[in-house]
């Protein structure tokens, strides 16, 4: 029987809950030394002095290092933006957001640090802080003033947007809208541990997506080849993409640790983690429909203001992908978009979950309800109206991406079904009759994302030793996403070897030198196909060598159970056996060459409480289709922490800044990731379109949840006050902004 | 100031500064590094132990307070990884957990809220965990794994009423 689309519970699962996870800031190092950085408490300054003769002097302390010490030159940390926005390890003579690391304490004691910290005196002269976008793009402030612009990077500016795109369209809507700015908020903040071998190595533990890309950026940093670092990435605990790649406080690490002679730890504080930590979103919206009475979308336009923070990293690109989805599921005949990306004095902006596609899906399902509610149509009936048909793919799209494949009628009638929607439709229509203090609220969105996009190739070895245990080596990184579950149940099926004898191991730059890691839901369609291709190898090569010790033709070899035997018979030679004399080992690498776009539908149904505002999500439904499922349990699971961030983005979650940068946002305490709470169980239906990108036909499934549920939840706790004249309410859909929706649109 | 502390069944007499929480205790004095710390302000709930049968955020005690106390680590839980815990092994069959970093935490919230509610709703479940953080699971699984160890069968539990309001009709 096939272990292939079963739910196997995780080979990973009984050392997490018996000794707990290995994550980076367990590593305890003998004689390592503390580091406390000393971070900005100002969004803009120039910095006059520093002054750590105190703190030099403090118990405990090392060292204590400032900017004018570190001999690193400044780097631009992003893939785009001009060559003068670079930043530093430590600040020198500015700062330009409130948490950038302006000195460094080294302590034999952790609680030494924070004390030492302390007396560090840095003398700030304030500069105007950049904080609104609109602020940013008129570069009355400059950042970086040998750039002579905050603009980071554009994209599509080069020639105006058509004054005759909506012509002919019988109504046309347009919207301000918001794609707040997010915290990753990852339970294991950012950590590194770095020592210097005796042999001129630098080895860096690191909670990272990607070692390897790690290796090269920090090596890059440091000006040491890369052959000389290696990084190890212990357990992670979660990533979300915002430890996609490194951060410049690895390197800094590494340095310390050159300097000192001895191993140096770092583990930053929440406070730190929600200043420090690459952010996402914060995009500001301009959303223009158009079309005719009778429900068809003639013509789409997205104008895009996107935050890069402080120094561009990778969110300044990921603008490019929401335009590359901005028609999303729709067949719109006339589509534009374009976007400016402008530096502000605020924590960067980096990817997270979903990173680019669902500011694309919220943008246009926003502007799909808005655009039902102008020609007074049902929203799931102008959806159907203007869906991608099956019979056209792939569909070569206006966003200039080629979608794979793809039914997406067929799963927005699969949750309309499930959710039994005409009777939502009727309750809804009961409490508006009677008045009801808890309206119901009815929200939909249709999704299409790209996924394993970027990086296309990964490889896998898969070795049998002498005993039969299985080694599978992989470039992709788990931080929870189970891959030493999948890729086993991978190698199990050709080898049958039972998952318990495989052993995955990844994330170790000495072990595994090429890889792309975890992130853009690429792991399974890349990494998992170099394994499936690896362990295939492997059972060719098995045969080949069991033709000589069974003395059988190889077409008449089967395997069996971990053993190859030929067919109809008894004789058989298991894999161990065959690995005695000489190594049993092959090697894969994977290319798709183009990206796979997974799709689907969410429907929430939202109550809202009309006299204090409050939303509360009742039920969520959702077809996530990623083509066929490796292993429905982590599957779904993947799902359902998507779901709930993106019903965090929906309602609760928001990074903010006060006018002058502060952020009032920094702990736990003020930002909103839910509990379990605020949050209801979901109700997932299954469907699988496969790609023929890869010959497993799976695509990826990790950020699925924020893409739909965002805007599902949204358009819900609109639709619930729509009849009160409510036209759009800002994420997250506080009780407050409810509230004063209502108020405005009564009034 | 000496403190004699029980933890996971092995008693311990130790000469801690004041100041040091009973998380740094356990993971930097002890080694017993399952129990994460996750925040700042006693939000995320990663720290979860079990003084004296209660759970408890170790980050909010400090070690002197803890003098005289029986404290129950995830280490403690489970006789080995061969053996789990109901409670471990209802979070394993209903993969109540990914990254792992608020496992410890939540499992002993978990334990915690089965003492006091031995056969929870799924409402009292979700409340009774409010105060641990996960960003992975989105709280399905888990909640499955709790209704599971208390003996229910998760998907028997009817269907979910958001908290604050009915699904029923009028106010």
């Amino acid at each position: 029987m096939s272990i292939m689309g079963t739910r196997v519970v995780r080979t990973e699962d009984p050392a997490f809950l018996t000794r707990g996870g290995t994550y980076t800031a367990d590593i305890a190092l003998p004689g390592a030394l503390h580091l406390t950085l000393v971070r900005s408490p100002v969004a803009h300054a120039r910095i006059a002095s520093v002054d750590v003769a105190e703190a030099r002097s403090a118990p405990g302390v090392v060292d204590v290092v400032t900017g004018t010490d570190v001999d690193l030159e400044p780097v631009r940390m992003g893939p785009v933006g001009h060559a003068a926005m670079v930043r530093p390890f430590l600040a020198t003579d500015r700062v330009r957001f409130v948490g950038e690391p302006v000195a460094a304490v080294l302590t034999e004691q952790a609680y030494e640090g924070p004390d030492a910290a302390e007396l560090v005196i840095v003398d700030y002269y304030p500069l105007p802080a950049v904080v609104d976008l609109q602020a940013a793009a008129r570069d009355e402030v400059l950042l970086f003033d040998e750039a002579g612009t905050n603009t980071v990077v554009g994209f599509g500016l080069e020639k105006p947007f058509d004054e005759h795109l909506f012509d002919g369209c019988d109504a046309v809507v347009t919207a301000e809208i918001v794609n707040q700015r997010l915290a990753a908020a990852p339970l294991e903040t950012r950590a590194a541990t770095a020592q210097w071998g005796d042999d001129g190595r630098l080895t860096l533990w690191c909670s990272t997506q990607n070692a390897q890309a790690t290796r090269a950026e920090v090596a890059g940093w440091l000006g040491i080849e890369t052959a000389r670092l290696r990084v190890i990435t212990p357990d992670v605990g979660g990533g979300f993409g915002a430890k996609i790649g490194a951060d410049p406080e690895f390197a800094l690490v590494g340095w310390l640790a050159q300097r000192t002679g001895r191993a140096v730890r770092w583990s930053e504080s929440r406070s730190e983690n929600m200043t420090g930590m690459l952010q996402g979103r914060a995009q500001r919206q301009t959303v223009t429909i158009g079309g005719t009475r009778d429900g068809r979308v003639l013509a789409y336009r997205l104008d895009i203001l996107a935050d890069a923070g402080a120094y561009p990293r990778l969110g300044a690109f990921l603008p490019y992908f929401t335009r590359s989805m901005a028609p999303a599921v729709y067949d719109i005949a006339r589509v534009e978009s374009r976007a400016r990306v402008v530096a502000t004095t605020t924590t960067s902006i980096g990817a997270y979950r979903g990173a680019g596609r669902p500011e694309a899906t919220a943008a246009i399902e926003r502007a799909m309800d808005m655009f039902a509610t102008e020609i007074a149509a049902d929203p799931a009936e102008v959806r159907k109206r203007n869906l991608i048909p099956p019979d056209a793919f792939p569909f070569r799209t206006k966003g200039r991406v080629t979608y794979d494949s793809g039914e997406y009628a067929k799963a927005l009638d699969l949750v309309l079904d499930a959710a039994g929607y005409a009777g939502l439709r009727a309750e809804q229509a009961a409490r508006r009759e009677r008045g009801d203090a808890v309206q119901l609220g009815i929200g939909l969105a249709t999704f299409v994302e790209i996924t394993g996009g970027g990086a296309f190739a990964e490889d896998a070895s898969v070795e049998v030793h002498p005993g039969g245990t299985v080694t599978v080596l992989t470039g992709t990184s788990p931080h929870g996403q189970g891959h030493a579950t999948a890729w086993a149940m991978l190698a199990s099926e050709h080898l049958g070897i039972p998952i318990e004898m495989i052993t995955v191991r990844h994330g170790d730059t000495d072990l595994v030198p090429r890889g792309a890691g975890t992130m853009g839901s690429r792991s399974l369609q890349t990494g998992g196909v170099a394994v499936d291709q690896a362990a295939a190898e492997l059972v060719e090569l098995a045969k080949q060598r069991a033709a000589d010790v069974l003395e059988a033709a190889v077409g008449d070899l089967e395997l069996v159970g971990g053993a190859v035997r030929v067919r109809g018979t008894d004789a058989s030679v298991a894999l161990g056996r065959l690995a005695e004399t000489e190594r049993l080992r092959t090697e894969a690498t994977f290319d798709s060459g183009a990206p796979t776009f997974p799709f689907g539908a969410h429907l929430a149904v939202v109550e809202v409480d009309v006299e204090s505002g409050k939303a509360v999500v009742n039920k969520i439904v959702t077809v996530d289709d990623a083509g066929p499922v490796l292993n429905p349990l982590i599957a779904e699971g993947q799902r359902h922490g998507g779901i709930a961030q993106g019903i965090a983005q929906a309602l609760f979650e928001e990074v903010v800044f006060d006018p002058d940068g502060n952020p009032l946002t920094a702990s736990f305490a003020d930002y909103g990731v839910p509990s379990a709470a605020e949050l209801p169980s979901f109700t997932l239906l299954d469907m699988a379109t496969p790609t023929h990108l890869n010959p497993l036909g799976v695509k990826g499934i990790g950020e699925a949840g924020t893409i739909g549920a965002t805007p599902a939840v949204q358009n819900a706790v609109v639709d619930a006050v729509a009849h009160l004249g409510v036209r759009h309410i800002d994420m997250p859909a506080t009780p407050l902004r409810v509230w004063e929706a209502i108020r405005a649109g009564s009034s | 100031m000496k403190v004699h502390i029980t933890v996971n069944g092995v008693p311990a007499d130790t000469d801690v500064e004041p100041r040091l929480l009973l998380v740094h205790y356990l993971r930097d004095t002890l080694g017993l590094t399952a129990t994460n710390v996750g925040c700042d302000t006693s939000s995320c709930g990663a720290c979860t132990v079990l003084v004296d049968g209660e759970s408890v955020k170790s980050c909010t005690v400090l070690t002197v307070q803890a003098d005289g106390t029986d404290i129950t680590t995830l280490e403690g839980l489970s006789p080995s990884p061969d053996e789990l815990h109901p409670m471990a092994a209802a979070f394993r069959q209903e993969h109540g957990l990914q990254c792992g970093f608020c496992t410890p935490g939540m499992v002993m919230a978990a334990v915690g809220l089965l003492e006091e509610h031995p056969r929870p709703t799924e409402r009292e479940v979700r409340e009774g965990l409010k105060g641990n953080l996960c960003r992975c699971t989105g709280y399905h699984n888990i909640v499955r794994a709790v209704l599971r160890a208390s003996g229910q069968d998760p998907d028997a539990a009817p269907d979910l009423v958001a908290p604050g309001f009915s699904t029923g009709s009028g106010t």
